[in-house]
């Protein structure tokens, strides 16, 4: 039996997701005594290659295919991997580039596919652990096939490390070239203002709680008096509230401050992966069962409207 | 040109609740039109409102209660709805994504899309693989985790940015017909209008069972099943001020001094 991890790159670079996916092929492959493959398509498939070769990784699968990731060249090319090795579990990341080829992987090979896992086991059936209603609940789902494609949550698994003894092996995919529907003309940086909130030392960062802009300026005054860096979640820059550049989280900036004040932020996954190297973190969030509870180092469960007015007096 | 827009009816849960088998006590559920879709009619909408002769007609899978949140969707311009239901599915905890895109993928198969928008994810499962998986099973092309769309339908071609992570996006050209799943921030969805809430009401909602689509009692056919429901045990250690707004913003105050803020 084998297990398949498929690396993740963008830009020249292996992408920190890979070893994690290694590692998770890491655990599934000794829980069921399988070998343990990896591959990845396309970029400098020789550095990637060298660096995917970990301790207990028995192959390294290298497929040439264009510098960037293509989702109708990556299907192809992990679809005919697949068919040469047959691995009872395909590990794919849960990125945005893995949402955008992992589903019409499954498909094409007509192998279940469950998404964003945070725990694996396996007993008589695969069974993945995941998170619902935003990390309220976990939830456990059995796969009842003997082949699964899975999706593994970024930030979980420890990343694997070290040089391994691995064979590392060019593979020949053929790609169709009149199944390639779309082409990737470029990238673009979020546009950047006057304020670099990676580079503040104490941010206050504001969510969805806030619920109206006009109550924005109740966080800017705490801003204000305690001299720190307004920062937000994800739900006040779609609102255009504040501009992109202040956004902490997945697809917004890593921030790592001496104390980062999380205020009316639940604490969805996306964003936790933007602040959770704050050396202090301080939440104010009404809800008792609010995820951003479980990395807060302190925390004030009330109402913000009450506690954030009192703590701006606290410094005036 | 016809926009094809699906959306859901996702369960959205009180603060305090609690767990009853495999899902949540009903007393602390309500229902709402899935956040990420509402920005995909939003898109569907302002397309029809740009360009000529365009038919928006959304399609979701879900029990009567779920009228109401397509009518949401209808309420918003959508020109008409389509609802599939089979009394099966209310025992189906977590519907795995080859069954919804074999359900929705009938759906579209009789509408015959130029475009189909569908929400990156959605709130309740966040299975974020719905979009993909129709695409790939209607043989279109697609671009998951839209968050900026110009639709140039004369070329046969979306030009798209993707989101990545880190404040990064990708540019890409999407042959059509394709499948774009849409991510929050795209746009600005509007508020229905009292008219336009009143004109939902006598819009097409058709409701279509599996033999109305042509699909076997087979179509519902799962390979994966849930197995337990809890809440996760809490890792946190945080300290946790308490008392009343006054005191506990004063013993917060005391431990930012400590770290040298506001100083």
């Amino acid at each position: 039996m084998t297990v398949l991890a498929v690396a993740e790159h963008r830009r020249g670079e292996l992408r920190d997701v890979s070893d994690q996916l290694v590692a998770a092929g890491y655990d599934l492959a000794d829980e069921t005594d399988s070998e343990l493959h990896v591959a990845v398509v396309g970029g400098d498939t020789a550095e990637y290659g060298d660096r995917l070769n970990r301790p207990s990784v028995d192959v390294v699968h290298t497929v040439e295919a264009g510098a960037e990731f293509n989702h109708d060249v990556s299907v192809q090319a992990v679809e005919q991997l697949v068919d040469a090795v047959d691995p009872t579990v395909l590990l794919l990341p849960h990125t945005v580039n893995g949402m955008d080829y992992a589903p019409a992987v499954a498909s094409r090979l007509d192998r279940p596919l469950v998404t964003d896992a945070v725990d694996l086991a396996v007993d008589d059936d695969l069974t993945v652990t995941r998170e619902l209603y935003g990390s309220k609940v976990e939830t456990t789902v059995d796969v009842h096939a003997d082949r699964a494609v899975v999706t593994v949550r970024p930030g979980e698994w420890p990343p694997a490390d070290g040089n391994g003894e691995a064979s590392v092996e060019a593979f020949d995919a053929t790609i169709d070239e009149s199944q390639v529907r779309s082409t990737v003309t470029g990238f673009e940086e979020a546009v950047s203002g006057d304020v670099d909130i990676t580079d503040a030392d104490v941010l206050v960062s504001v969510g969805r709680s806030i619920e109206e802009e006009e109550n924005l300026d109740l966080v800017r005054d705490l801003a204000d008096a305690l001299g720190a860096t307004l920062s937000a979640s994800r739900p006040i820059v779609d609102n255009g509230w504040l501009p992109a550049d202040r956004q902490v989280g997945q697809s917004g900036k890593v921030v790592t401050p001496d104390v980062y004040l999380a205020i009316g932020i639940s604490g969805a996954v996306q964003h936790v992966a933007g602040m959770k190297g704050a050396d202090t973190i301080v939440a104010i969030n009404k809800d008792p069962n609010a995820p951003i509870f479980d990395i807060a180092d302190y925390g004030i469960v009330d109402d913000l409207f009450d506690v954030v007015p009192a703590l701006t007096e606290e410094f005036r | 040109m016809k926009i094809l827009v699906t959306v859901k009816e996702v369960t959205v849960v009180d603060d305090e609740f609690e767990i009853d088998g495999l899902s949540i006590d009903d007393r602390y559920v309500t229902y709402d039109l899935n956040e990420w879709d509402e920005y995909a009619v939003e898109e569907a909408v302002t397309i029809a409102e740009d360009v000529e002769d365009v038919e928006v007609v959304t399609v979701t899978v879900g029990p009567e209660r779920a009228d109401e949140t397509i009518r949401q969707a209808l309420a918003k311009g959508a020109d008409r709805a389509v609802r599939v239901w089979d009394d099966r599915l209310a025992e189906a905890s977590m519907l795995d994504p080859a069954t919804k895109a074999r359900l929705l993928g009938a759906v579209a198969e009789e509408e015959d899309p130029d475009l189909v928008l569908t929400g990156v994810q959605s709130g309740d499962d966040s299975l974020g693989a719905t979009g993909v998986s129709l695409a790939e099973r209607l043989e279109m092309g697609w671009a998951a985790v839209v968050n900026q769309l110009d639709l140039s339908a004369d070329e046969g071609v979306a030009h798209v940015h993707r989101e990545l992570e880190g404040g990064v996006d990708e540019i890409s050209d999407v042959e059509l017909p394709a499948v774009l799943t849409i991510q929050t921030g795209i746009n600005d969805p509007r508020y229905a209008s009292l008219r336009g809430i009143r004109q939902a009401q006598s819009k097409d909602l058709a409701v279509k069972s599996l033999d109305d689509l042509g699909l076997g009692p087979d179509a519902l056919d799962s390979p994966i099943e849930q197995t337990a429901l809890y809440e996760p045990e809490t890792e946190g250690e945080a300290t946790l001020f308490e008392g009343g707004a006054g005191e506990t913003a004063g013993e917060l105050a005391g431990l930012l001094r400590e770290k040298g803020v506001g100083q």
